[in-house]
């Protein structure tokens, strides 16, 4: 079983939905990086998504593109986000996702790069701009070398669609909450819960939600209907705010136990 | 030559490498594209406005002093400068808005880099009464004053963008975020045979009106097909309308002028099919400008149409097949070309087109007398003029101390 796999087993033994905060790798420097990612576990993070910067992110709003300037600025390439990820493997056992473009993971060469990221410890990838259908020479490599590629849905996901992703993604299915770019936002749109019990019926995998989810009462609520929330532009924010390290340290961990607090609160019958 | 089997491609390139919220947007439009756009009762229509609105057929016209002066070729010019709003761009968004028209979107949004293709859709939806949103790098709304305010005054809003190399790129990632956010609602007019299946086909195909009609004006004027085609290429739509009707007409060659910028050997050019690496990039996969991590690095040209680092897949396609070649042309010689033709014909070209001038200039002397050169003349250049009137001042000031 996958370290995800397992990851959402024990989850749903305790009762609990899975929090996965989201950090951009190298922002400011990977060193910094390096001491967010315990962080934000010993805050209660169960998966931890990493962002590999790319020149050109077609998705990002504000805040990520800005974490993404700022992380180039520092250097930060796919392979020293590997070289992270294998130091991160050392301290902390939470899985580790890398969310990225397909042109930095396939200029890397598919089976090259699905190789490393095994070796490395990565335990699944999403890739915003590689759909199903495009993706066989990465995803094959992946699957062949234990890495899950996770795939997203979006509200403009027709049914027959969905069911493919559903059938096709590994680890779990990351919903997309809304039509737009990532970024902060206050309220969550309104047909979510219903949109994303539609996923969790053909998925037989966990879904979390992501994408605009920002505060402690955003999880509270996608926590009654999904099996994870995906926090990124948020805290990506709040750690911006920061100034020396050490604060970051505290403001990550403090943030991710106020998100992760109410996904603790009693499942309700829906959620497995 | 066919285009291989599969959904969009051009041999290995092109796809549909988009985020999954654009998946449905991007069927749709293929759709509508498949089902509506090649339906007699959409050609009739959009051949209608093409004639009336845009003044198409657009002139091939005979350099004779040119020729004289090259000494070789006779050279032919497509006339796109001439046709409404002055750039070819026209062919497209006519097209497209009437696309948009149809399948009932009220708000169309597109990217531009000289603001040329800007400046069409902003005509285009003022014509259909379409809300109209324009992407423009900062960089590029500051050397086409100009055109933004055409745009504005045609009814159209212009985002200046801020955000990375404040170019075409730039503004293309802008567009597609506005996309992804208003997807139900918004079409996307893209500029050139580019971004995620079906648009390189799309553009392509609106477009091909160019070389379908120089294809019946060179037989008219000479009875026989033309040795060399010659066309500037950015995203290279104007390129592929000019070449794609000849496809299959081996004796004739397809030569694409490229931005050589400062020089291939300084690193600031948007040579992409000379210096390319195959990457995936807005929507596609394609040739382009990238390091060693596969971050793409902003193309340079002086002309801001073609300051793109990536190319129409097709483009890339045709290069690898040996079906068209592509060369560099530095700014220099495309500043040199944009006088030249403007003294010895009266036409002023964009910089743009001046770059398939400047390749035309090197290519019709080694041509045997008598042999029938197209350049594709993809646009006027009055709105380059006074970026070159600042630059050749700043010159004879240098000159002059």
């Amino acid at each position: 079983m996958s370290r995800i796999a397992a990851r959402f087993r024990e989850l749903a033994e305790r009762g609990e939905r899975a929090l996965v905060p989201f950090l951009m790798a190298g922002d400011p420097d990977l060193a910094c990086t390096e001491r967010l990612v315990p962080a934000l576990v010993e805050g209660g993070a169960d998966l931890i998504e990493i962002g590999v910067p790319f020149s050109d992110p077609i998705a990002e709003g504000p805040t990520i593109q800005a974490a993404t300037e700022r992380a180039l600025a520092s250097g930060t390439s796919l392979r020293r986000v590997l070289g992270l990820v294998a130091r991160l493997r050392e301290q902390v056992d939470v899985p580790l996702v890398l969310m990225g473009y397909a042109n930095n993971f396939l200029h890397f060469g598919g089976r090259e790069f699905a190789r490393a990221a095994g070796e490395a410890g990565v335990d699944g990838v999403i890739v915003v701009d590689l759909p199903p259908e495009e993706g066989a020479e990465l995803f094959e490599p992946l699957r062949a070398a234990g890495v899950d590629p996770i795939l997203l849905a979006a509200p403009t996901t027709v049914p027959a669609r969905l069911r493919l992703l559903a059938r096709e993604t590994r680890g779990f299915l990351y919903y997309v909450s809304l039509t737009g770019v990532t970024g902060a936002r206050r309220e969550l749109a309104a047909t979510l819960e219903q949109e994303v019990r539609r996923a969790r019926e053909v998925c037989p995998v966990p879904v979390c939600v992501g994408f605009g989810v920002s505060t402690p009462d955003h999880a509270r609520a996608i926590g009654r209907y999904a099996d994870g929330v995906v926090v990124g532009s948020a805290l990506v924010d709040r750690l911006a705010a920061t100034g020396a390290p050490d604060e970051a340290v505290c403001v990550a961990r403090d943030f991710v136990a106020a998100l992760k607090a109410p996904l603790r609160e009693p499942a309700c019958p829906t959620a497995s | 030559m066919t285009e291989s089997a599969g959904v969009g491609r051009f041999g290995d390139y092109g796809g549909r490498y988009a985020p999954e919220t654009l998946i449905a947007a991007l069927d749709e439009l293929t759709e509508a594209f498949y089902g509506i756009a090649r339906t007699e009762e959409f050609q009739r229509e959009l051949d209608e406005l093409l004639r009336s609105y845009a003044g198409r057929p657009t002139p091939l016209y005979e350099a004779r002093r040119m020729s004289e002066d090259l000494g070789g070729a006779r050279i032919l010019l497509k006339r796109e400068d001439l046709a409404h709003t002055g750039a070819h761009k026209i062919n497209n968004v006519v097209a497209q808005a009437l696309l948009a028209r149809r399948m009932g979107k009220r708000r169309v949004i597109a990217e531009t880099g000289a603001g040329q293709h800007g400046v069409a859709t902003a005509t285009a939806c003022a014509l259909f009464g379409l809300e109209c949103e324009v992407y423009m790098g900062e960089e590029d709304v500051r050397r086409q004053a100009l055109n933004v305010f055409r745009m504005e005054l045609l009814g159209a809003r212009v985002h200046p963008v801020t955000t990375g190399s404040r170019t075409l790129k730039d503004a293309i990632n802008e567009a597609f975020r506005d996309w992804v956010t208003h997807v139900r609602t918004t079409y996307y007019c893209i500029g050139s045979v580019m971004g995620p299946h079906p648009y390189p086909t799309l553009v392509r195909d609106f477009q091909r009106v160019i070389g379908v009609e120089t294809r019946r004006q060179v037989l008219e004027l000479a009875g026989r097909l033309p040795e060399v085609l010659v066309a500037c290429v950015g995203g290279g739509s104007n390129a592929i309308g000019l070449f794609h009707p000849f496809l299959e007409d081996e004796g004739v060659r397809l030569v694409g002028a490229e931005p050589g910028g400062a020089g291939l050997e300084t690193g600031r050019h948007g040579a992409v099919l000379t210096a390319g690496v195959p990457g995936i990039f807005h929507g596609q996969r394609t040739l382009v400008l990238s390091d060693d991590d596969g971050q793409i690095f902003p193309a340079h040209s002086i002309s801001a149409g073609l300051d793109y680092p990536g190319v129409g897949p097709e483009h890339a396609w045709l290069r690898d097949a040996g079906r068209a070649e592509y060369h560099a042309i530095t700014d220099e010689e495309a500043l040199d070309a944009f006088q030249y033709l403007s003294r010895l014909e009266g036409i002023i070209p964009a910089l743009e087109s001046a770059h398939a001038v400047a390749l035309a200039r090197k290519l019709a002397p080694e041509l045997p007398r008598g042999a029938l050169l197209v350049i594709g003349l993809s646009g006027r250049g009055d709105k380059d003029a006074p970026q070159v009137r600042e630059i050749l001042r700043e010159r004879a000031r240098q000159e002059g101390r």
